[in-house]
């Protein structure tokens, strides 16, 4: 039986964040606010080139120039990492070939910036060029007859694949040739990036003699290396290596560092200062880890790389171009009965994520809907272009912009108003999807019902004058996965939570504070189990010195995994104290409550102590008390099919939208007046920081589907390969004035598995934005908008292919 | 830092200080590396995000394109000096208590530019607030949360005379 919000002193009521006033006052220490004695800072050399053979690499003047300490290039680190470990491909420093502009091919280390960049300037590299793939269609193109971006591992394969996956679950095509109204449309979805306000960083320190000391890692006297042994080169074998980074995921760098490196990982320690943001920009490993780690290596001094905002750009690991073809078929009353996908993803140059990207390109489509039958093909290519991977909604934004579209298009085919036509179709809770997927809570009808009242759209809906709109669409999203990266039987994520005498609770905690928020929840826990006031508890984090390990900040995991843990270490210790106190009164430990800072006696809360008092008494008769908490996902509740794992989550989280547009028929501009968002969350354990990652999310989607385009140039257009505007100022993200109003509707289903009751907050919001202003402009002026960004000159132009056709129009009702 | 070239004097926060600087250096390269006042942040470098963001005799400055020479003798408050001894300044309490800092980096910069609209607009509305504000890009929150913060501060601040 679930708890009731007024069972809770705690959980799910407005609450500050542990760090809150620290960032507020500028206190806050992110990755390039730390500086460590006898610092160096390094640059990386990067190819101007998208596709060449590096034929020779000459470093001597840069190593000659006064101020250098140490160049490093490929060779140096001739080890193929990737976050995913079936699709290694790439080198810290490129080896032998360069595969985009930015390619890194030599880093150095120097007194400053300033001398790292004029080195950099003596390094010479002479390249050969080879012919550039700069899209998806030049790349499947492709014969041999020149080199794919990588070789191909099989002959007769273009090596420009780098996965396809093809799946069909139930009768699709006889389903389709059964549907009464068919709707088959092509959609475009242009790639878009991260964009956090920090810049990728990262310190690397070496310790040749592998310090046992269990200080935070900042060098003796002794260690911060004078220069002395700087040419003898690393003793791997006894030192230490300690990497600061702005990266979501410690765990996995950590295991990257060692492996590439070649440290005993139990001598590397990643520590993860505050982050400035990540969106899954940081969820990998990055060049610059590697170099501060080896130049730090090499010199013996510590050192730090920052990115420009440019490289931030170049770095990239951002959403896919998606070209997409779908066909859905529906009977007359719009229940649908089937459909196909055939998805091309521009991958980039690098694997990065795509094996998994590629896999939920169509495997988190199959809710909140029931589909009878579905069929996806999707092939992931190569180009010479920075890669692609994970971005705020991992692979499933891009399909469900085109799906939601679709919807759209056959609601009206059927005449059903759009929001109906997503209720009929409600695939239901404690269920499964048409791929086997493990449905528990599901409130879904709830978002829609919330959206649809709080927007008016009963009255709006093909009701506004002509060039005003509203727009419909929902979505899901998984609240993590239940098998990490990595095939491993351990917990995916952990706490070790310790109190004392004097009131305190510590925890320490394995999990990634990007600003989402995971610190917090962590001490929300503790607060809500223990009965202590928030400032009495302390979160230790981000250290892999001293903290368990929890996989990182992506596929919106964390609050559910982290959220779990937390609560399995916080209740064995309060029944320990519970024991003790009951003891101390002669009553029963089921009867003492911890709240308010007081234990009291629940059948007269006149009998209470301080909760000091009663962890006193809990350490008098425990000893020390410690306890562990620690969460791993449900196994074996997926299909069993190659690739039915992926997908899989204990929970998913679901979300409507209505956004209301106004389109200028004259320039094409549209203007999103508002967009209200409903968000299945399961408990909201902090409502306050649930709003903000719908609104975060909402905000997001939006300035994809308006602003937000990450292109290169081709041949015809300067330098085959350079970013089209590396700036904050060419590449436009919404600034207070260009973003609607946003209104969070939040939705709570209470899940089963969740930490009581809690899914996922932080990615699904995001989805529906985009299709929900795709449908509102066609509400508005009758034009369908299929191809992403809704730029002023892709939509004056359908206006006016509109204006030829005479369909520029309210559409009918 | 590169060898310093010159040395210029910044009332910073209250306090005189005189600092060695490479001529090239910017302002917020002297607060950041020469001070060690790292609260305001280095987002672009160019000038497009705000992060940087200080009041430079009360006005919002982007202090990552502000050579150091046009900041000697000047008056500049960064984030750390817009609380006192006794608590943090409104606005920093209300950004805490409406989650309006989520990763936090853009932070400094925007409570410097609402530090500078609150001094001359008691009782501004959403639509200044959003003017205000429009020089300093967040990427996490949608603005919603920043904008109840404010307005939340400004009549805190009224209450408070």
């Amino acid at each position: 039986m679930a708890k009731s919000q007024s069972d809770f002193h705690f959980i799910g009521k407005p609450q500050r964040k542990i760090e809150g006033l620290e960032k507020s006052s500028g206190r806050a220490l992110y990755a390039d606010d730390i500086r460590l004695p006898g610092m160096l800072h390094g640059k990386i050399l990067r190819s101007p080139y998208p596709h060449a053979r590096i034929v020779s690499i000459d470093t001597s003047a840069a190593e000659a120039l006064e101020g250098v300490h140490g160049v490093v290039t490929g060779r140096d680190m001739p080890t193929t990492y990737g976050i995913i470990p079936w699709t290694p491909d790439e080198y810290p420093l490129a080896l032998d070939r360069v595969r985009y502009v930015g390619d890194g091919v030599a880093a150095v280390a120097a007194v400053d910036e300033d001398t790292a960049i004029r080195a950099l300037d003596l390094i010479r590299v002479e390249y050969e060029e080879l012919p550039a793939f700069p899209d998806p269609v030049s790349a499947l193109r492709a014969d041999g007859s020149t080199p794919y971006v990588h070789d191909a591992e099989k002959e007769g394969r273009n090596g420009n694949v780098t996965k396809h996956v093809h799946m069909e679950f139930g009768d699709v095509d006889g389903l389709m040739e059964t549907s009464e109204v068919v709707v088959e449309g092509e959609y475009f979805f242009e790639g878009t990036t991260h964009t956090p306000i920090e810049p990728h960083c990262a310190i690397g320190l070496w310790q040749p003699d592998g310090s046992r000391r269990d200080g935070l890692g900042e060098p003796t006297r002794d260690e911060r290396g004078d220069g002395t042994g700087a040419d003898s080169g690393p003793r791997t074998g006894s030192g230490k290596l300690t990497v600061w980074s702005a990266t979501q995921v410690p765990h996995y760098l950590h295991r990257e560092l060692a492996r590439v490196l070649d440290v005993d990982p139990a001598r590397v320690r990643v520590i993860q200062p505050l982050v400035g943001g990540a969106f899954g920009g940081k969820s990998e490993p990055f060049d610059l880890e590697f170099c501060v780690a080896k130049l730090a290596m090499k010199t013996g001094r510590p050192v730090k790389i920052l990115y420009t905002r440019e490289e931030v750009f170049y770095a990239h690991r951002g959403r896919h171009p998606f070209h997409m073809r779908y066909r859905t078929g529906c009977d007359t009353g719009g229940r649908l009965k089937s459909v196909d996908a055939e998805i091309v993803l521009d991958g980039g140059a690098y694997a990065s994520f795509g094996l998994v990207t590629t896999y939920y390109s169509g495997q988190l489509l199959c809710a909140p809907y029931a589909m009878p039958a579905y069929r996806f093909d999707s092939t992931r290519v190569y180009t010479n272009k920075p890669a692609c991977g994970p971005k705020r909604g991992h692979g499933s934004v891009q399909p469900r912009f085109a799906f939601e579209v679709q919807m759209d298009k056959l609601a009206e085919r059927v005449g059903l108003d759009p929001v109906d036509m997503r209720r009929i179709n409600f695939i239901g809770e404690n269920t499964r999807t048409v791929n086997e997927l493990r449905i528990t809570s599901n409130g879904f009808l709830e978002c829609l019902d919330a959206v649809e009242r709080a927007s008016g759209w009963r009255d709006k809906f093909r009701k506004l004058p002509f060039g005003r709109g509203v727009g419909v669409a929902g979505s899901t999203y998984i609240s993590g996965t239940n098998y990490p990266i990595y095939p491993n039987r351990m917990p995916q994520s952990a706490v070790q939570m310790q109190i004392d005498r004097s009131g305190r609770v510590a925890v320490f905690s394995g999990a990634s504070e990007i600003g989402q928020g995971c610190d917090s929840v962590v001490a929300y826990v503790a607060a809500e189990e223990l009965g202590v006031p928030l400032e009495h508890v302390r979160v230790y984090r981000g250290d892999t010195d001293f903290t368990p390990v929890d996989l990182g900040a992506y596929s919106s995991r964390v609050t559910f995994m982290l959220g779990n843990a937390a609560i399995q270490a916080a209740r064995k210790l309060r029944q320990m104290v519970q024991q003790a106190v009951a003891e101390e009164w002669d009553v029963k430990p089921g009867e003492v409550l911890l709240a308010g800072g007081r234990a009291m006696w629940a059948p007269d809360t006149e009998r209470q102590m301080s909760t000091r008092e009663a962890f006193n008494l809990a350490e008098a008769k425990f000893g020390t008390l410690g306890a562990r908490g620690w969460y791993d996902t449900p196994k074996d509740v997926h299909g069993d099919y190659r690739g039915g794992t992926i997908g899989a989550s204990p929970a998913y989280s679901f979300t409507a939208h209505v956004a209301e547009v106004e389109v200028d028929v004259e320039t094409g501009f549209v203007d999103v007046k508002k967009i209200w968002v409903a968000h299945d969350c399961g408990r909201a354990l902090n409502p306050v920081l649930v709003e903000g990652q719908m609104e975060g999310s909402a905000y997001m989607g939006f300035a994809e589907a308006l602003m937000e385009e990450q292109v290169f140039k081709d041949t015809d257009h300067g330098r085959a390969g350079l970013h089209d505007g590396p700036s904050l100022l060419d590449y436009r993200i919404p600034t207070s004035m260009d973003t609607p109003e946003l209104e969070s509707l939040i939705i709570e289903s209470i899940d089963p598995e969740g930490p009581y009751g809690a899914k996922e907050a932080g990615e699904g919001p995001l989805h529906p934005s985009i299709p929900a202003i795709a449908n509102a402009i066609y509400d508005a002026v009758g034009v369908r908008m299929d191809r992403l960004p809704f730029s002023p000159p892709a939509v004056w132009r359908e206006i006016q292919a509109a204006r030829g056709a005479g369909t520029l129009r309210k559409p009918p009702c | 830092m590169p060898p310093a070239t010159e040395i210029v004097t910044l009332m910073v926060n209250g306090d005189r200080r005189e600092v060695g600087v490479p001529g090239h250096y910017t302002l917020l390269e002297a607060l950041r590396y020469g001070l060690g006042l790292t609260g305001s942040k280095q987002g672009c470098d160019k000038g497009d995000c705000g992060a940087c963001t200080v009041l430079m005799d009360g006005e919002p400055t982007l202090s990552c394109i502000t050579p150091i020479r046009e900041a000697d003798g000047r008056r500049i408050v960064t984030v750390e000096g817009l609380g006192t001894a006794r608590g943090p300044h409104p606005l920093q309490d209300e950004f805490d208590l409406h989650g309006a800092a989520q990763c936090g980096f853009c932070t400094p910069g925007i409570l410097c530019s609402a530090a500078a609209l609150l001094a001359r607009s008691t009782n501004p509305s959403r639509e200044e607030i959003r003017e205000a504000l429009s020089g300093n890009l967040c990427r996490c929150t949608g603005y919603t949360k920043i904008y109840e913060a404010v307005e939340a501060a400004a009549a805190r601040m009224r209450d408070n005379g």
